[in-house]
């Protein structure tokens, strides 16, 4: 392992932190305290916690609505989170948006968006902008392997590539378009090679090994931000989990779950970082103790958090209020 | 008395354009055939020789991710005016101009918003048949989170734009084909308009004709034939189809206590409806008679000349419709 000890306990702290905050996730849903669709990242940790780190504080980033874990690495509070998802005030968006729809405009945490592929254009614009103004700055971009069939990924990658955008889009590749297999949507399962026909540079890597992820992510972020152009970097893994909390899971059978639980790669991280010597049982518990803190009191700040006032309802459509009624005027 | 010019309705928005490209250097313009072409319609012809590539982006035909560019670039700190050739083409955007456009304000808590400027040509009567002639203006207007506004006078074609600008909120313009050659004379001087307000641009007192863009001329000629019936017709242009202002149309309603809608766009579910509704809810003890309306008939725009004539509200509907009103 070609990391030291800080290193490989951050990676542990990451996975763990979006593991154990989406089973809690899962349980207050159960409860009752979370509503609405709740989709879970279990399985897929690797993929945030290997890119994520890597970005830097100016950059942009756009998720899917499987968002959670990315909205916590960013740095969103999870308290902040939970509130969202208990539909409180003080969550991140106030009750707005709820577990879909996490923004955080000063950490360039940009949602959370619901629209497969919806996000990609937008992340085609920060792009733009930010070649137009001649920063430094990158817009990583995350969507499933479903995005791929829309009109808007391909449109995207045009784009981007056509204008030598400074886009990394990372696609997160779990095999299923919600229940549909990517070999029963995609005429051609090489994702890679839907990025190369529009002369983008693009690669593939273990998603369920977060630290091939982060050297892979590194390659992208220095390649985007070097200014050659867009990258496309493809993220293999599986969701353990159901699509959301109403699906159940007709389409894919128990052995297959079972097969892809054995490579999670908390556990395969855990087993590796112990035979190098980097962490001890000690940390692991150090970990999930703090981690179980942490979530612990996200459930009581979004418990105790208030409701937004109905009143309120309408505001906030608008950045700026209509005006009433022209100076004399009725 | 200040200095005018004569000019016409595509000139008028291309002062519009470069004015503003020339006042905010964040400001580009994003579409189909706007740069080389000149722009489908000319509007934009000879900005891309004078602001350059960088500013004037010709966009491949992905309405979706050019939109939704313009979006994120708008996010991001630009301001820029993405042009849709149609709005038949806005269709294909629809996505990111109602899910995300539209929502992002109040989805994220108010946290962001998105001065976005998205501009494109509506209407019918250029015989372009049913997938080239849609009114949909009203139909943007029934979204929340957007601003809709139609410019049918040269001093709003010139003006809507940098007004629109200078909004933190997504603008839709909707500029009418038909008005594109028209002309008249202007002040030399662009001055700032506003994008909140109906205007009556012609004062009366028997009833009140309600409408904007493509038809508000007609409704002019209209309220000159009327005269010469006898019958003094108030003309509103609404400018702004969201947010209304209710208020300039109730005023008129309770002077006149008589009014005639006239909406391109197809009476079911349509723009009419809402404003008919509103006096309704605002003026009912007002009205000497049913509010009326002139409306597209409810069919795919035809191409045969006489037949698109009767699918679109036409002067002499306007002039029957009024006078059985007063009636």
């Amino acid at each position: 392992m070609n990391i030291n000890r800080e290193q490989a306990l951050g990676y542990l702290r990451d996975m763990t932190r979006i593991r154990r905050f989406e089973e809690t996730c899962a349980e207050v849903y159960s409860a009752g305290k979370i509503r609405g669709f709740l989709h879970l990242y279990i399985g897929e940790e690797a993929v945030a916690c290997g890119v994520l780190p890597e970005l830097s504080r100016d950059d942009a980033v756009l998720a899917t609505y499987r968002e959670h874990g990315h909205a916590l690495l960013r740095g969103v509070p999870a308290r902040s989170i939970m509130a969202e998802m208990y539909g409180k005030q003080e969550g991140c968006c106030r009750g707005h948006g709820g577990s879909m729809h996490l923004f955080d405009a000063s950490l360039r945490f940009f949602g959370g968006n619901a629209i497969v592929a919806g996000g990609l254009p937008v992340a085609v614009g920060f792009g733009l902008a930010d070649r137009m103004r001649r920063t430094t700055r990158i817009t990583a971009c995350f969507f499933g392997d479903g995005a791929v069939a829309e009109g808007e990924f391909h449109e995207s990658a045009n784009l981007a590539s056509l204008w030598k955008l400074p886009v990394l889009f990372l696609c997160e590749n779990n095999l299923y378009a919600m229940g549909t297999a990517l070999d029963r949507s995609e005429a051609d399962t090489d994702l890679c090679e839907k990025a190369r026909s529009y002369r983008m540079t693009a690669a593939s890597v273990d998603g369920m090994d977060v630290l091939a992820v982060a050297e892979a992510a590194r390659a992208g972020i220095d390649y985007v931000r070097a200014g050659k152009g867009p990258y496309f970097l493809e993220l293999k893994t599986y969701r353990f989990r159901a699509h959301s909390m109403f699906d159940p899971e007709l389409y894919r059978s128990k052995a297959e779950v079972e097969e892809w639980k054995h490579r999670c790669p908390i556990e395969a991280f855990k087993v590796r970082a112990r035979k190098a010597g980097l962490i001890q049982d000690e940390d692991i518990a150090a970990i999930e103790a703090d981690t179980a803190r942490e979530i612990e009191d996200a459930l009581a700040f979004a418990e105790a958090g208030t409701l937004e006032s109905v009143e309120n309802l309408t505001h906030d459509v608008y950045a700026r209020e209509q005006r009433v009624a022209k100076e004399g005027a009725s | 008395m200040s200095a005018t010019i004569r000019i016409n309705y595509r000139e008028a928005l291309r002062q519009g354009l470069r004015e503003a490209l020339l006042r905010d250097e964040r400001v580009f313009l994003m579409g189909e055939d706007v740069g080389r072409y000149g722009g489908s319609y000319a509007v934009s012809k000879g900005l891309l020789e004078e602001f350059g590539e960088e500013r004037i982006r010709d966009a491949p035909l992905s309405e979706s991710a050019f939109v939704g560019a313009g979006i994120g670039a708008a996010l991001n700190g630009m301001r820029p005016i993405v042009e849709v050739m149609t709005v038949n083409f806005s269709l294909l955007a629809l996505d990111q101009i109602m899910n995300n456009a539209a929502t992002l304000r109040h989805m994220s808590g108010g946290q962001l918003n998105v001065p976005v400027v998205i501009r494109m040509t509506t209407g019918a009567g250029r015989q372009l048949a049913a997938q080239h002639s849609h009114s949909l203006e009203g139909w943007y207007a029934h979204i929340p989170g957007l601003r809709i506004v139609t410019p049918a006078t040269l001093e709003d074609a010139r003006g809507m734009l940098f007004t629109a600008l200078q909004d933190p909120d997504p603008v839709l313009i909707f500029e009418h084909a038909s008005l594109l050659n028209v002309e008249g004379e202007i002040a030399a001087e662009p001055r700032a308009v506003d994008i909140d307000y109906a205007a009556v641009r012609r004062e009366g007192t028997d009833l009140t004709l309600i409408t904007y863009g493509g038809s508000l001329m007609k409704a002019m000629d209209a309220a000159v034939k009327l005269a010469e019936h006898g019958v003094s017709a108030e003309v509103i242009d609404l400018r702004t189809l969201r947010p209304l202002d209710d208020a300039t149309i109730v005023a008129s309603v309770v002077k006149t206590h008589r009014a005639l809608i006239v909406d391109e766009g197809w009476r079911s579910g349509g723009l009419s409806a809402e404003i008919m509704a509103r006096i309704v809810e605002q003026a009912f003890y007002e009205l000497d008679a049913p509010p009326g309306r002139v409306c597209g008939a409810e069919v795919p725009v035809p191409y045969a000349k006489h037949l698109e004539d009767a699918a679109i509200p036409q002067v002499d509907g306007i002039v029957a419709a009024a006078r059985d009103l007063v009636k």
